[in-house]
């Protein structure tokens, strides 16, 4: 999956690289911003009210 | 041969990723939910110090404004702060209408059921105990006879720590009228604060009842003497 990635990347290595650190940081940011607060709803530890 | 590699080696990558994926949660979760919801919160303080401050000078001292009927202020309003010497002198963070999870990730919240500040009842709160900036991360260090201050647009109140429990989160008799004693007629202005109990678990809740004892309006710029008093031992 991730040898695919590279070798489907354009340029040279450095270039390459640098695409690679973009392309996993806009990852990360999906991640953070949406996918992870629609997971922690789900966590344990995330409630601190009583309720029937 | 070469699709059972291809196979095996897909398999490992994407094991690895979903465990580099799960630290990630990790690190977002302890971390920047602080950072995040920290931000958040501050502003929102910001924000009501100001709107306050702008009313102060804008409408006359003689237009007095009816007492807020705390029921009908909207889910997710920010109308109050609460500070506790306990947590830090700079302690200060915002009170909203309501205890859904999605309002308590921007400050301390208010169950809706319950009075408003200073009125007789119970005045009730609750907060993460830990991430989204953890407004009551500290509360097990409360002290009987701590300080709970509470600040809204006209009026100090004070409250100090009566006692605290440990409970299951079902026992929302914690929250009536008169704490422990669903159905009994109210006659004290109480406070109960709830948090998750113990650390990163929903097991329990950390459960705190405190009682009015001073009510300050802010005309004239006063400030209760609670928040400058040293904080005991």
């Amino acid at each position: 999956m991730y040898a695919f990635l590279w070798r489907r990347l354009p340029g040279p290595w450095p270039v390459r690289a640098a695409l690679a650190l973009v392309l996993l940081l806009v990852v990360v940011a999906v991640l953070f911003q949406w996918g992870f607060p629609l997971l922690a709803p789900l966590m344990p530890f995330n409630d601190g009210t009583v309720s029937k | 041969m070469r699709a059972i590699r291809v196979a095996v080696q897909g398999l490992g990558e994407l094991f690895i990723t979903l465990g580099v994926v799960l630290l990630l949660f990790v690190a977002w979760q302890l971390w920047w939910t602080d950072v995040e919801a920290g931000r958040s919160q501050a502003a929102t303080t910001r924000q009501l110090e100001q709107t306050w401050k702008h009313e102060l000078t804008t409408s006359p001292p003689a237009a007095k404004v009816a007492a807020p009927s705390y029921k009908q202020i909207p889910m997710g309003k920010a109308f109050a702060l609460i500070r506790v010497p306990r947590f830090g002198r700079d302690y200060v963070r915002p009170i909203l209408q309501g205890t859904e999870l999605s309002i308590l990730d921007e400050g301390v919240g208010h169950y809706v059921q319950s009075v408003g500040p200073g009125a007789i009842g119970n005045f009730a709160l609750a907060g993460h105990r830990v991430t989204y900036a953890k407004p009551f991360n500290q509360i097990a260090e409360l002290r009987p006879g701590d300080p709970i201050v509470i600040e809204t647009r006209t009026t100090w109140y004070v409250y100090r720590v009566v006692s605290h429990i440990i409970v299951t989160p079902d026992r929302v008799d914690v929250v009536a009228p008169v704490p422990e004693k669903p159905g009994a007629k109210a006659t004290t202005a109480m406070m109960t604060m709830t948090a998750c109990h113990p650390e990163f678990s929903a097991s329990h809740r950390y459960v705190v009842f405190s009682r009015l004892v001073q009510t300050l309006p802010k005309a004239g710029g006063a400030v209760p003497s609670a928040l400058t008093a040293a904080v005991g031992p």
